[in-house]
């Protein structure tokens, strides 16, 4: 067995915690704790850009990690757990398929992820060109999440670590997006959750409850 | 192969044998500790499995040689897990004889009998607990073969001695996959020994057991030799683990069999420790309903199918 050096090692390891996290969401049946999850998910993300930063000497990456850390660790997280607070939907459980079917869906998810990463990461040259396969499957696996959630806010949620994936996989192939691009990125996601948040309270207003399949219907009273 | 090869294999047959009831003294005196309550005697299972040799045997009239039969081939099974797992030495004879699939094929084939036993009097607790036993069987196995298939895939080997040299010599660094594997390893050998997540090896109400549900039937040595085969099962457990994720102190092939004996109160050491994990896990968590259990060890299983996916991407 061939080592790598340390930092090589540590990228790894966040990496690996970030599926696994990703799996933990995926398995999670709390709003609350979906929220932390969250959380500890964009640490895990900031923990690997600071890292990349550092053994790779790129000080824009910095930047990127302090935008996560604030953003994703911190203002978020709060946004969120406000949210729930004052929606009271703190023990949202409903699942469209049971835990362990949406598990085996990942895995396969991840099965093929991988596979899709291997071609992407022999092109590129940077030190975490392995970890590509494992940002992909992250996306894919908030997907699912997205898709197997019927409340708002753990889609919401699907959604948000969705743009972590997306990040980790910049970070790993090409060492990060250009600076104005993250700046706007930043920015679209922290309006994007005030808006959403607004938008929870009218759906509540709307329908007497956040569960999505009631906007399937077109017209007000129309299944009356 | 040498003559001392042979003794360390006669060596680690005989330790694992007698061992094995002290490893289960030890976690219930822990547990007992634990909970603040006076503890047993460390050598209760020796004195229990004495007592239960003396004794008179007594048979159900409608029991078929299967009943008879079963503890002798599950009690022969463990013994057969315990030559091939390496506790002491991985300089084993017998060792080349079954690999890491075989093994657990062995524990499939003392489950297999343990369950034909159980329902073979055709009482109502007695396959109960069989089904019971068979469903968390069939949701473990999958699991512990994709832990073992992690580690061959590092040492590309089935054999275990071989994949614990591999492991043993292997840089230290920080290695996801085992990690990942080493959890799942956890929570199935949780659910194979019968412990608390899953199953609650103190239980007196028929109702919720399932290893003790299929013992019911039994007496005398039959117990004996069975109470014997579950401590042994555990003690495999435990070094099927401590072989894979904490693999230094195991003699390597090449030495003689004194440094086999000088290796044993190293594993006596670990296994202590071990014992003191698992009572910790057993009195901090619940025992959950029984159709939670696919919940947990799906989540096994998908641990460790993630640290074999894991070690195929990073190579670590």
């Amino acid at each position: 067995m061939e080592s790598l050096p340390l930092y090589a090692q540590l990228i790894n390891l966040l990496a690996s915690v970030l599926l696994l996290l990703a799996f933990a969401m995926l398995a999670q049946r709390r709003v609350v704790t979906l929220i932390d999850l969250f959380a500890a998910q964009g640490l895990a993300l900031a923990c690997s850009t600071a890292i990349v930063a550092y053994a790779t000497a790129q000080p824009h990456l910095y930047f990127s990690t302090a935008i996560t850390l604030v953003l994703k660790v911190a203002i978020l997280p709060w946004l969120l757990h406000r949210l729930v607070q004052r929606l009271d939907v703190k023990w949202d459980v409903e699942g469209l398929i049971n835990v362990p079917t949406t598990m085996i869906v990942g895995l396969v998810l991840v099965i093929f992820s991988f596979n899709l990463a291997v071609p992407i990461s022999q092109l590129a040259n940077t030190v975490t060109r392995a970890t590509l396969g494992i940002a992909m499957a992250t996306v894919m696996l908030s997907f699912l999440m997205m898709i197997t959630r019927r409340k708002a806010i753990p889609q919401v949620i699907g959604f948000l670590s969705m743009e972590n994936g997306l990040f980790f996989a910049a970070t790993s192939a090409t060492y990060g997006m250009p600076m104005v691009v993250e700046l706007g990125i930043a920015l679209d996601v922290l309006v994007g959750m005030l808006i959403l948040g607004v938008f929870f309270f009218q759906i509540r207003e709307q329908f007497d409850s956040l569960d999505l399949k009631h906007m399937e219907k077109l017209k007000e009273g129309e299944a009356e | 192969m040498s003559m001392s090869a042979y003794l360390s294999q006669l060596v680690q047959v005989a330790v694992a044998l007698m061992l094995a009831p002290l490893l289960v003294g030890w976690v219930n005196q822990c547990r007992a500790w634990l909970q603040n309550k006076r503890a047993p005697s460390l050598f209760l299972p020796y004195r229990t499995i004495r007592k239960l040799f003396v004794k008179d045997a007594v048979v159900a009239q409608n029991a078929s040689p299967i009943f008879r039969l079963t503890p002798y081939i599950v009690f022969g099974a463990m013994t057969c897990a315990a030559a091939i797992v390496p506790s002491l030495a991985t300089d084993l004879p017998f060792a080349r004889a079954a690999d890491a699939i075989a093994l657990v094929g062995l524990f499939a084939l003392a489950r297999v009998f343990m369950s034909l036993a159980a329902m073979d009097i055709g009482t109502a607790f007695g396959s109960l607990g069989a089904r019971r036993d068979m469903f968390v069987g069939f949701l473990a196995e999958p699991a512990l073969l994709m832990v073992l298939f992690t580690a061959s895939l590092i040492s590309s080997s089935t054999s275990l001695p071989q994949i614990v040299d591999t492991l043993a010599h292997h840089e230290i660094g920080i290695y996801p996959s085992l990690a990942f594997a080493g959890v799942a390893f956890t929570m199935v050998s949780l659910a194979e020994n019968a412990r608390i997540p899953v199953d609650n090896p103190a239980t007196h109400l028929e109702l919720t057991m399932i290893h003790e549900a299929m013992l019911l039937e039994y007496s005398a040595r039959h117990l004996a030799l069975l109470e014997w085969a579950a401590a042994l099962k555990l003690f495999n457990y435990s070094c099927i683990g401590l072989a894979l994720f904490f693999p230094f102190g195991i003699v390597v092939s090449g030495a003689d069999w004194l440094a086999v004996m000088s290796s044993a109160p190293l594993l006596v050491a670990k296994l202590a420790i071990g014992g003191v994990a698992l009572a910790l896990i057993e009195t901090l968590s619940a025992k959950m309903r029984i159709f939670r259990a696919p919940e947990f060890l799906g989540t096994a299983f998908m641990l460790a199918v993630l640290a074999m996916l894991v070690n195929l991407l990073l190579g670590a």
